[in-house]
């Protein structure tokens, strides 16, 4: 398996105010292959994209995307991907279909050929019937739909979604999945950052879990499955402070561990949720009441939890 | 498909696919643009070439004086707004630009085709202004072929020269600011780019005379008295246009650097 994208070191700070983004990060994404950036807002997945893409200068470290540098040969990478942002940023001076025949106009498409596969693009992602409408009558669905047309007006070789879903409804989600799949499944390299743990699952070959900048774990989704604690993680709120609990918690017979931040407790239970009543009569016994309780069965979820000591969402 | 020829895209023909764009949605929005950008230039004719001297406030030569910096007003207005809202608008709500600078050719590309758009829109609005103004202020003594060579390099200098300082306007200003643009750069450079006034009759007032040397809208009034009003006192040519090779340059090199720094992070 050749490589599609490779990074050796990679980081970079933010200045002036020296946040720092990404810290070494070293990433191989395999030729055709369906890569995610998993982790929660903040962990750096935008940044590593946004070097990726040639739009953030990295501070150190190399990247390399489809055999060519993004540092020394940024127009070369440009014309080897296809981007599609965050947040749908359609050129609304324009309709539906112009918007991929001039993208691909930049990319030296001819217009007849551009308009071609710009019709053919519209059709697959079932968005032909708006093509001479203007971007504004689509909705977050389509427009999401119309990025993703556009990121392949130029047959690139690696494609960018950096969590393509967020705002978007389940069906048109589930939508989504499928046409990414299908892309997937013609051969693309697909590199796509997500905070959904489902999505990652769904859709990835392999998974990258970062938190802030760093890279935690990477496998493939059943592998980190494998590798996640066998325990269910309960979090319960207080009313007050939850240290005071902790110790009585971390005593009860099928707890392994207990921690308290704040008036959160976490906890990480051997006996799913039969656990909770326990944690209640221990919460009352030290004059604490319960506000809220969240279950995390075993799961990326609760890998991500274990390696971070945070939720991702 | 996916194996395609990836040969690289030369940098002119991104340049022609961007700058079509930008024609194209110009033309769409060609009323708004002329009403935007004239309708401040028209409205100085009507009162200024009309009213006042009908009244008998002003004399009637007074259109003379006031014509070229009434079409200079045209081109460096519409010029630097022509770059300096859409900079402020995709850099910072709407992000439109991004598809372009995802183009495979250096990001300065883009930045240079915004200012060539830029300078083509001012001399649209230049030429629309042009036969209104001689409608209501009468014959205009330079517009003659002879004169036409003079002319072309005034606008092409002055509009490159103003949407240059847009570029440079609407990236390095914050776009919570943009408003400020208006009040406190545009309108003293208005006031005081002798437009209403030859450079020349300044002299009865030297400090001044001196003072507006760095508001470049005095270049462009001059050329342009030059070019349509030869027989009204002006600066030399030669002076002008080495002046509006001065602020092009200084104006792209800031206006690049600041492009740069919105553009990358």
């Amino acid at each position: 398996m050749s490589a599609a994208i490779e990074t050796r070191s990679l980081r970079k700070v933010y200045s002036p105010s020296n946040v720092v983004a990404i810290d070494s990060l070293d990433l191989t994404v395999g030729d055709g292959e369906f890569f995610g950036l998993l982790g929660p807002n903040g962990a750096g997945k935008t940044t590593t994209v946004g070097i990726l893409t040639t739009r953030v200068r990295p501070t150190a470290g190399e990247a390399v995307v489809a055999g060519t540098n993004v540092a020394t040969a940024p127009a070369a990478v440009r014309r080897r991907i296809g981007v599609v942002p965050q947040r749908p940023n359609p050129d609304r001076g324009l309709t539906v279909i112009e918007n991929l025949v001039f993208h691909a106009s930049y990319f030296g498409v001819p217009r007849a050929e551009a308009a071609r596969r710009g019709g053919q693009l519209l059709e697959r992602l079932g968005i032909a019937d708006k093509r001479d409408a203007k971007v504004d009558a689509l909705s977050g669905g389509q427009q999401q739909r119309l990025m993703i047309a556009r990121a392949l007006t130029h047959e690139p070789r690696v494609l960018f979604l950096d969590e393509p879903t967020v705002g978007l409804d389940p069906q048109a989600r589930l939508g989504l999945w499928e046409i990414l799949r299908e892309l997937h499944k013609q051969g693309r390299t697909i590199v796509m950052t997500t905070h959904y743990m489902e999505e990652a699952e769904q859709l990835c070959d392999r998974l990258a879990i970062i938190d802030q900048g760093k890279l935690l774990a990477l496998d493939t989704p059943a592998q980190l499955k494998a590798q996640a604690p066998g325990e269910t993680i309960v979090d319960v709120t207080f009313d007050a402070d939850a240290s005071v609990v902790a110790g009585a918690a971390g005593a009860l017979d099928g707890v392994s561990k207990a921690a308290a931040r704040g008036p959160m407790l976490q906890v990480f239970s051997r006996r799913g949720g039969e656990i909770i009543p326990a944690l209640i009569a221990a919460g009352e016994a030290n004059g604490r009441a319960v506000r809220d309780i969240h279950l995390s069965r075993p799961s990326l979820e609760t890998l991500f939890i274990s390696l971070t000591g945070r939720k991702l969402s | 498909m996916i194996d395609e020829v990836l040969a690289p895209v030369p940098p002119s023909r991104v340049f022609l696919a961007i700058l079509l764009r930008d024609i194209t949605v110009a033309r769409r929005e060609l009323p708004y643009f002329l009403i935007r950008t004239t309708m401040q230039p028209l409205m100085f004719v009507v009162v200024f070439g009309f009213i006042l001297p009908k009244i008998g406030l002003i004399p009637g030569n007074y259109t003379q004086i006031m014509l070229p910096g009434v079409i200079a007003l045209s081109l460096t207005l519409s010029a630097i707004q022509s770059v300096a809202l859409p900079m402020v608008q995709d850099f910072g709500f709407t992000r439109e630009i991004e598809d372009r600078l995802l183009a495979p050719a250096p990001i300065e590309l883009v930045a240079i085709e915004k200012v060539v758009a830029a300078m083509l829109q001012g001399i649209v609005a230049a030429l629309f202004v042009l036969p209104i103004a001689r409608l209501i202020m009468g014959p205009i003594p330079g517009l003659t072929f002879r004169n036409a060579g003079l002319l072309l390099v005034a606008t092409v200098l002055g509009g490159t020269a103003f949407s240059a300082i847009g570029l440079y306007l609407g990236t390095a200003i914050a776009p919570q600011q943009i408003g400020l643009m208006f009040s406190v750069i545009l309108a003293p450079m208005i006031m005081f780019g002798c437009t209403y006034y030859p450079w020349a009759g300044l002299a009865r007032v030297p400090a001044m005379k001196w003072a507006v040397l760095i508001n470049p809208l005095v270049y462009v009034s001059e050329a342009m008295r030059a070019a349509l009003t030869p027989g009204v006192p002006h600066m030399p040519t030669a002076a002008i246009f080495a002046a509006l090779v001065v602020i092009i340059a200084i104006f792209l090199f800031l206006g690049l650097r600041a492009f740069d720094k919105r553009a990358m992070s």
